[in-house]
């Protein structure tokens, strides 16, 4: 249980989080992990920005189907990151542009930045976590 | 993991009772796990419930107590959408204690 909101402790210090998603959604389970821990975190009202690049950018498309490999299909989860006010969620272009994907093919609103603009969004943050 | 007979069928639980196998969810199932948590299903705990379930199948996890909070309270009204309703409906937690009885998994963040 969690009354986060509730409470006062005094500490209050938000800092910029990051969470770096690099892998495949399944066949490890660092995309599923991931997600759990960015819900968990959620909790603690801190600055929570997503990034999905590499293989990761798979982890939003439509459609997935996992019923052949006999795991839960997590793709709709990412749809209620908005209602656990986590709401900045970004792609590379790049990795985008190389797998043949548009933001047509996702699942969620994202932001899709260049490699630069993700070097200095990285660069403002106070800790950068990647699965 | 225990097995417990509800009904009349075999449904296997976790160490805290939790349903398994969501699909196998039911009626009596969610009667049987009200009776273990000590809660008297009326129409305002079968409103949550089945809210629970709903946003499971569009989400694929149960809400923080938190976010279902907000969620009733947009979808059911603000006299529904706040701790203190739900916290009456189910003593023990609403997240807790509803996504049980609904015989979905305990919310994630739920430490």
């Amino acid at each position: 249980m969690s009354d986060m909101d509730d409470m006062d402790d005094g500490s209050g210090i938000i800092k910029k989080f990051m969470f770096l998603n690099r892998k495949a959604p399944h066949g490890t389970v660092y995309a599923l992990e991931g997600l759990e821990v960015v819900l968990i975190t959620a909790a603690f009202d801190q600055d929570v920005s997503l990034v999905f690049t590499d293989d990761g950018v798979f982890q939003l498309m439509k459609g997935i189907d996992s019923k052949g490999i006999e795991v839960k299909d997590f793709s709709k989860t990412y749809r209620a990151l908005e209602g656990y006010d986590i709401e900045k969620l970004y792609v590379d272009q790049a990795s985008m542009d190389a797998r043949g994907l548009t933001e047509d093919d996702l699942i969620v609103d994202v932001t899709v930045l260049s490699v630069d603009e993700m070097a200095n969004l990285m660069a403002e943050q106070d800790v950068v976590i990647s699965f | 993991m225990p097995m417990v007979n509800i009904a009349g069928k075999e449904v296997e639980v976790d160490e805290e009772g939790y349903l398994v196998d969501l699909s196998q969810w039911n009626e009596d199932i969610a009667k049987y796990m009200a009776v273990e948590e000590k809660v008297d299903l009326t129409e305002s705990h079968w409103e949550v419930v089945n809210f629970l379930r709903e946003y499971y199948a569009e989400y694929q996890i149960a809400p923080a107590v938190r976010v279902l909070t907000k969620a009733i309270g947009k979808k059911l009204g603000p006299e529904k959408g706040n701790n203190k309703y739900l916290y009456e409906l189910f003593p023990y937690g609403p997240a807790k204690q509803a996504c049980k009885i609904a015989g979905l998994p305990k919310p994630t963040g739920c430490i």
